[in-house]
């Protein structure tokens, strides 16, 4: 019985994804299509002669109709097969294969920081309510949140990196490289975190079951952290999923800072280069990524906490 | 606005003035609402405040330290620091109130459609969002700037439509509560037509959330968009954009790190302004998420 909700559960939420899936390969396939100008012109080149031009035309598919090219997308895409990058000749599945494995490195380290950092600074600030412990932990939050990380990480690379020489400035390699860009990273997610473990643990410290252990003659440390944290932790852990996506989106600005060789500089570096196929094949990967996240967390989410599947 | 009886026409004053009252006691919504309002007055009055030209500098003067004619020195062209950061207020400005104005126009009238016509229109509208937000972050805003190209217009589109889906859901999760409660089902039993029931009833009870995810999300676009100016795919150089300044500055980081400072610190400080006000008018408007 109890499996069986749960992988009723599952499997409507996986149904659901799909034309989430759909619609995201929908928009990366469009993208060649909504610049300005021929596609054909785009992947040859300005200086592209006619015959240049069919070739392409016919190697692409792009004198078929645009719901066959879909499909042919689509169809390469469920395969691995995400195309040629334009500047690099190879394919877009190897560029991707050698760039993503860095930016998940660096956003799961990110919320590993945030994660110590926001959960600590939330219990603190909930079970010393309106003390100055909790006034500094909110405050701290909000300027967490509120930092633009490209600045953060250059104030960091110039203290702890120039005056400092604590850590290396840019690149990668070693463990030391990451060390900066996994803090600046993790600051404003810990923000977020902080916030929502404070808010949540305020939630739990008012219900009777932590009322009844206090009764017992349970001392406070025990109830907190045995009784009220587990309970706080689900609500988080949703929260962790989302964050780790933005962590994704905020490595783009971190890479370029610190010179990191991630997904994010890919998709940068291809705008700049107009390599649309690179810019399509990031994005669905990256947007994928974060959909799957996102349902392992929900999936956790529903099998620590019970109600959630009846909803 | 939990009891909408308070909100009904008779009583409109009344409540407002309770309403301003709570905001005013409210330290975090005092607090970055005086920040907000000097960075107003700053990016109105820009160009009287600003000591010189933002665009034109002395080569004489490269990368000057803060000085009392510089107050925050020069950058690589010579440029008063000071004068860009002021103009770069401006810049902000236009580009937060059109992309919230973007996305608060296009993201309510889906969330009410969703909201209010349900079932199948609400499906799809849900969906198309789901879609949308699939692209973490500043993605979203990045495949915009891809496929449009970059400048002051298309940064406003990117991060208007990235914003769209969070007043959608905003909007759509009000209306869902108030869409059965019971002056809404006796304006309906009366004969009112859905157009006046949304108007007059669905709408103005949905101000409070509406309100507060606008301050909030004014923070978000200054975030993204000098994010994107910064990675150079935003407002181009030579305008005084705090990203793109902060972009240029990044070669002077060991020599000049003065360059570096402001405009990071004015993004900071608006940001932080915007996030203060919306928290402290949560608090304030919306009695349901009172801690």
């Amino acid at each position: 019985m109890e499996g069986e909700v749960i992988a009723t559960y599952v499997t409507r939420r996986v149904l659901l994804l799909l034309p989430v899936l759909l619609g995201v390969s929908l928009g990366s396939f469009a993208l060649l299509h909504l610049v300005p100008g021929d596609p054909a012109m785009i992947l040859a080149g300005q200086e592209a002669t006619e015959e240049v031009l069919a070739r392409i035309r016919h190697e692409h598919g792009l004198d078929q109709s645009l719901p066959a090219q879909f499909l042919v997308y689509l169809g390469n895409a469920v395969r691995g097969n995400l195309g040629i990058s334009i500047q690099s000749r190879q394919p877009v599945a190897t560029l991707i294969a050698e760039r993503f494995p860095f930016t998940l490195r660096l956003a799961f380290l990110a919320i590993l920081v945030s994660a110590a950092l926001g959960v600590v600074a939330g219990v603190v600030a909930a079970t010393r309510r309106n003390s100055i412990l909790d006034i500094v932990a909110l405050l701290g939050s909000l300027v967490g949140i509120s930092l633009p990380i490209f600045w953060l990480g250059l104030l960091m690379m110039l203290v702890f990196s120039v005056r400092l020489q604590w850590f290396p400035a840019g690149g990668s390699g070693t463990a030391a490289h990451l060390v900066l860009p996994a803090l600046v990273l993790g600051a404003a997610s810990s923000g977020v975190i902080a916030r929502m473990t404070r808010a949540s643990m305020l939630e739990v410290l008012r219900q009777d079951y932590v009322r009844t252990a206090r009764a017992k003659g349970i001392g406070e440390r025990v109830v907190i952290y045995r009784h009220a944290l587990k309970n706080v932790m689900i609500p988080i852990l949703t929260v962790f999923g989302l964050e780790f996506g933005y962590n994704l989106g905020g490595a783009v600005l971190t890479e370029t800072v610190f010179s990191l060789p991630g997904i994010g500089r890919l998709i940068v570096e291809g705008i700049f280069a107009r390599d649309y196929p690179v810019v399509q094949g990031a994005m669905l990967v990256v947007a994928t990524t974060f959909v799957a996240v996102n349902l392992l967390t929900d999936v956790a989410y529903a099998f620590f906490d019970p109600r959630i599947r009846y909803e | 606005m939990s009891d909408p009886t308070t909100s009904t026409a008779s009583r409109a004053s009344g409540f407002w003035a309770d309403t301003l009252h709570r905001v005013i006691r409210n330290r975090a919504a005092v607090a970055g609402g005086a920040v907000v309002a000097i960075f107003v007055v700053v990016a109105l009055f820009a160009p009287v405040l600003a000591p010189f030209d933002p665009l034109k500098g002395r080569l004489g003067d490269r990368l000057r330290a803060p000085s009392a004619a510089h107050w925050l020195g020069t950058d690589e062209l010579g440029r008063d620091v000071l004068s860009r950061v002021l103009h770069g207020a401006r810049i902000t400005a236009q580009v937060q109130v059109a992309a919230v104005g973007l996305a608060l126009a296009i993201g309510t009238v889906l969330g009410l459609t969703a909201g209010y016509v349900g079932r199948s229109v609400d499906q799809v509208i849900m969906r198309f969002m789901d879609i949308l937000m699939a692209f973490p972050g500043i993605f979203l805003a990045l495949a915009i700037i891809a496929a449009l190209g970059t400048g002051l217009g298309n940064v406003i589109i990117a991060t208007g439509i990235f914003l769209v889906p969070q007043f959608a859901r905003v909007v759509r999760a009000s209306i869902l509560t108030l869409r059965d409660m019971e002056f809404v089902q006796a304006a309906r039993a009366l004969g009112q037509r859905d157009i006046a029931i949304v108007f007059r009833y669905l709408l103005p009870n949905s101000l409070a959330p509406i309100i507060v995810q606008t301050s909030l999300r004014m923070a978000t676009v200054l975030l993204t968009a000098s994010g994107l100016s910064f990675l150079g795919l935003g407002v181009q150089p030579p305008a005084p954009e705090w990203g793109a300044m902060l972009s240029n500055a990044r070669s002077y980081m060991i020599t000049a790190p003065h360059v570096a400072m402001m405009p990071g610190l004015a993004i900071a400080l608006v940001v932080l302004g915007f996030n203060l006000l919306g928290d402290g008018l949560r608090d304030s408007l919306d009695p349901r998420l009172r801690g």
